[in-house]
């Protein structure tokens, strides 16, 4: 080797190890944030952009383990059960500058409480939030719940005094369309401060240079390039071209060619999140099928032969190269009440699927319009094109209406669709968690993201009471015994599990997070 | 009858085509495809518009190759959801080429109409009608089909969403082409307005509606079936934009834009027979046709003669 090329790799390399102070890091995935208001949608990517920004008391490190956030101890109560208590990291300040303290806590928690908070259903068990001094925070429940630290690891904090003075105390009404300040700006405490952001084109963060955790966390990258890319090809060029150091969803079909490319790596990891259909089956006549005055999801035989047409192995095998694994409930295997029975994949059979269709008078099949989203989960729309062609097989003629997620979505919360598909992911890793959002009958403080329009009291009162139930094996049952009625219902059709690839540049060091959301703080830079 | 044959044939028009090796590929090329659109049904092995005939496990097959699980061969392969990528390209064909035709004939009608109007009425009703298409020319056509189609979308009935995509697509396709149809009657017919033969029928006391309809409409023909061959190109691919954008043809009924959307999503993991047989029909068939609008284009055009 020359002595000029020897001389130029040395400044190069030195060069690089002096950069390692203020990395870039440009990150990408398929949709982007829905809106920067912490409480308004509790959606994977909407709170993985938060986490960045904005701090709960608690959260989820990059394993799965609880740590503390804002708060630095929490313990039940000694003198009351039904009281837990925080004490809250001190010394730390909002991005602008402003103090944090139990006041801010406080607000906050009665903020995600009001009927506009997509995160209701996660304290619906708190019967009062209070500060305890500067630094201290109880909540106090209905009934003793133990695990309620894990219910708020997505709960962010805002800034009271920031929220008042730019009219965002109230929780932006996002399935009605409201635009807020909150829902475009944010004032956290988190490790990276909101430089600008387009929804759907560019959001970029820089380091807060006056975090709590500064000593405490490899923050190595000091600016975070945040641009989704709906388009799978254009997703997988911008990472082999270098254009992006970090995507979160490598297309299927492309792992091989990313685990290739020089200077580019695929992590792998099953997913803390369940695809599934659910159904209209508590409306008298559906306004999206061609059968007049009923409901032919109303009928349980209908939903049972729409469970037994699904091909879960071919879905998994064509759609997604074997990278998911097929389920039988919507209940990812991470979650507390996970057992492998509830989730034996049902079989595919089309002649008793024909026959039960028959039975319920639907021999001749029926037309349906099934919503879908196009850039949430893993090939969503493929999914939904091939459960058109087996749905096909047993007479339902489905018409597929595939559009991002920012459109879908809403549907499922306005109850305006009739059938639909939805990924679920579970931060608190127990079933409490499904039942309060996906089971329990809709309502003011359960059950928003239940598009079914099941309703059944009995059940809703013994969800309600999985909160303050303090016997663990009484417990354990009752969640057994809620999901013996999901299952017997066919309240959803689960597909399967998913299965994460992030596909990053060798630079970037970090581990696959169960639940899809890169915190940055915990990355390192090469 | 054999006489008229012959005195077509040595006509100036057929003279010209026999000697223009372009146009007479072209001609062939194009009526190959239209042929193989319309006799679809016959020709293609599968029917990928049902999608209970669809095995999902044939996904992906390369061509001419048995398929690793079924066993089955598909001569261009299959696309990602198992559907032979030969049959759906002539069933494909029938949307673009039924969505082109029909656009066409929309935006004939409509331009032609208004043109005739503009151009003998003139007065503020011309000017209204001129004004209109100017602002319009100021757009791309595609960004108002885009437009239109999105409002469309949003007045149709949901569960008619997928019957009505394509008259939706051949509306909002024709409405963003009908300028340049009014726009040359519009020329055509102020320069025929003057003509004693005009002059000659209004001293007869025909109305303006007969004078237009029976006298100019006639003689303004020619650059309409100029543009219209042209134009039938443009829609073919305005149809496939759309499409591919995913905002035209329901996913369940890919036309040949639908087909290259998807295949696009597979050309980094080696399965180039999904976007590469759709792309090349497509690009053979905008070609042809806008060929042959140019041989036209020559052939009247007493310019160029």
């Amino acid at each position: 080797m020359n002595i000029k090329l020897m001389l130029m790799t040395t400044a190069i390399v030195a060069g690089t190890t002096g950069m390692a102070q203020a990395e870039t890091l440009r990150w990408a995935r398929a949709g982007d944030a829905l809106t920067l208001d912490p409480h308004a949608q509790n959606e994977g990517p909407t709170s993985a952009l938060a986490h960045q920004i904005m701090e709960p008391l608690l959260i989820r490190d990059m394993t799965g383990q609880i740590v503390p956030a804002l708060a630095t101890e929490w313990a039940p109560s000694p003198d009351d059960p039904n009281v837990w208590k925080f004490k809250l990291r001190e010394g730390v300040t909002f991005h602008d500058g402003a103090e944090f303290d139990s006041e801010d806590v406080v607000f906050s928690f009665n903020r995600a409480m009001t009927p506009d908070s997509d995160y209701k259903e996660l304290l619906a068990s708190v019967k009062e939030v209070r500060a305890d001094g500067k630094y201290g925070f109880e909540i106090v429940t209905d009934g003793p719940n133990p695990i309620m630290p894990s219910n708020l690891t997505n709960l962010f904090i805002m800034d009271k005094g920031w929220a008042e003075a730019n009219n965002a105390v109230k929780v932006q009404d996002y399935e009605g369309g409201e635009d807020t300040h909150a829902a475009r700006n944010a004032n956290g405490t988190g490790p990276y401060v909101l430089v600008s952001r387009e929804p759907d084109a560019k959001t970029v963060l820089k380091m807060n240079e006056n975090y709590w955790g500064m000593g405490e966390f490899p923050m190595q990258v000091s600016e975070i390039i945040y641009t989704p890319i709906q388009n799978k090809a254009t997703r997988v060029a911008a990472l082999l071209s270098g254009q992006v150091d970090f995507i979160q969803d490598v297309p299927v079909q492309d792992l091989a060619r990313v685990a290739g490319a020089d200077g580019l790596q695929v992590i792998t990891a099953p997913q803390n999140r369940v695809i599934f259909f659910g159904m209209n089956q508590g409306d008298d006549d559906l306004k999206s099928d061609d059968v007049d005055g009923a409901n032919p999801f109303a009928d349980v035989r209908v939903r049972q032969a729409v469970n037994m047409a699904i091909n879960r192995d071919a879905i998994r095998t064509v759609v997604m190269r074997d990278q998911s694994i097929p389920a039988g409930v919507v209940m990812p295997p991470f979650v507390h009440g996970w057992t492998a029975e509830l989730d034996a994949v049902p079989a595919n059979d089309i002649d008793k699927a024909k026959s039960l269709m028959a039975e319920a008078g639907y021999g001749d099949g029926f037309s349906i319009r099934l919503d879908c989203p196009n850039d949430r989960y893993i090939n969503d729309e493929a999914i939904c094109q091939a459960t058109v062609g087996m749905l096909a097989q047993i007479g339902v003629n489905v018409q597929l209406d595939a559009k991002p997620k920012a459109q879908h979505f809403p549907l499922i919360n306005t109850l305006e669709t009739d059938f639909y598909m939805l990924g679920w992911g579970v931060p608190t890793y127990d079933s409490e968690y499904i039942f309060n959002f996906l089971v329990h009958s809709k309502g003011e403080k359960y059950g928003s993201w239940n598009g079914t329009r099941f309703s059944n009291e009995e059940l809703d009162a013994s969800i309600q009471a999985l909160a303050s139930e303090t016997d663990l094996e009484k417990r354990d049952n009752m969640i057994a015994e809620i999901w013996k009625v999901v299952q017997e219902e066919v309240l959803y059709i689960p597909i399967h599990h998913q299965v994460l690839n992030w596909g990053m540049s060798d630079k970037v060091g970090t581990v696959v997070d169960p639940g899809d959301a890169a915190k940055f703080k915990y990355f390192t830079m090469k | 009858m054999r006489q008229a044959i012959a005195r077509a044939w040595a006509s100036d028009f057929m003279w010209s085509f026999r000697h223009s090796p372009v146009a007479i590929v072209s001609f062939i090329v194009a009526m190959v495809l239209i042929m193989a659109a319309i006799l679809a049904p016959f020709i293609a092995p599968h029917t990928p518009f049902d999608p209970g005939s669809l095995n999902l496990m044939n996904g992906f097959s390369s061509p001419m190759q048995p398929n690793q699980f079924t066993g089955e061969v598909f001569w261009l392969g299959t696309d990602d959801q198992g559907r032979d990528v030969f049959s759906t390209i002539l069933y494909g064909m029938r949307i673009s080429l039924f969505v082109g035709f029909a656009a066409v004939t929309f935006a004939m009608i409509l331009g032609v109409t208004l043109g005739l109007i503009a151009g003998y009425a003139g007065g503020w009703v011309g000017t209204l009608i001129m004004r209109v298409a100017d602002v319009q020319l100021t757009f791309p056509g595609i960004l108002v089909a885009m437009l239109i189609f999105g409002i469309a979308k949003g007045f149709t009935p949901i569960h008619l969403r997928d019957q009505m995509a394509i008259w939706v697509l051949i509306f909002a396709i024709g409405l963003s082409e009908w300028v340049q149809f009014a726009r040359v009657v519009r020329g055509a017919t102020l320069v025929e307005k003057g003509k004693e033969y005009v002059q000659a029928a209004r001293l007869c006391g025909r109305s303006g509606t007969a004078i237009m309809v029976r006298h100019i409409l006639p003689n303004v023909l020619g650059p309409v079936l100029v543009i219209a061959t042209i134009s039938l190109a443009l829609s073919i691919i305005a149809e496939a934009t759309l499409s591919f954008l995913g905002v035209g043809a329901p996913p369940t009924k890919p036309s040949l834009g639908t087909l290259i959307r998807i295949g696009q999503g597979y050309l980094f993991s080696g399965e180039w027979w999904i976007l590469l047989f759709p792309a090349a029909t497509l690009l053979t068939l905008a070609l042809a046709v806008n060929l042959l609008g140019d041989w036209l284009r020559d052939v009247l055009n007493p310019r160029l003669r």
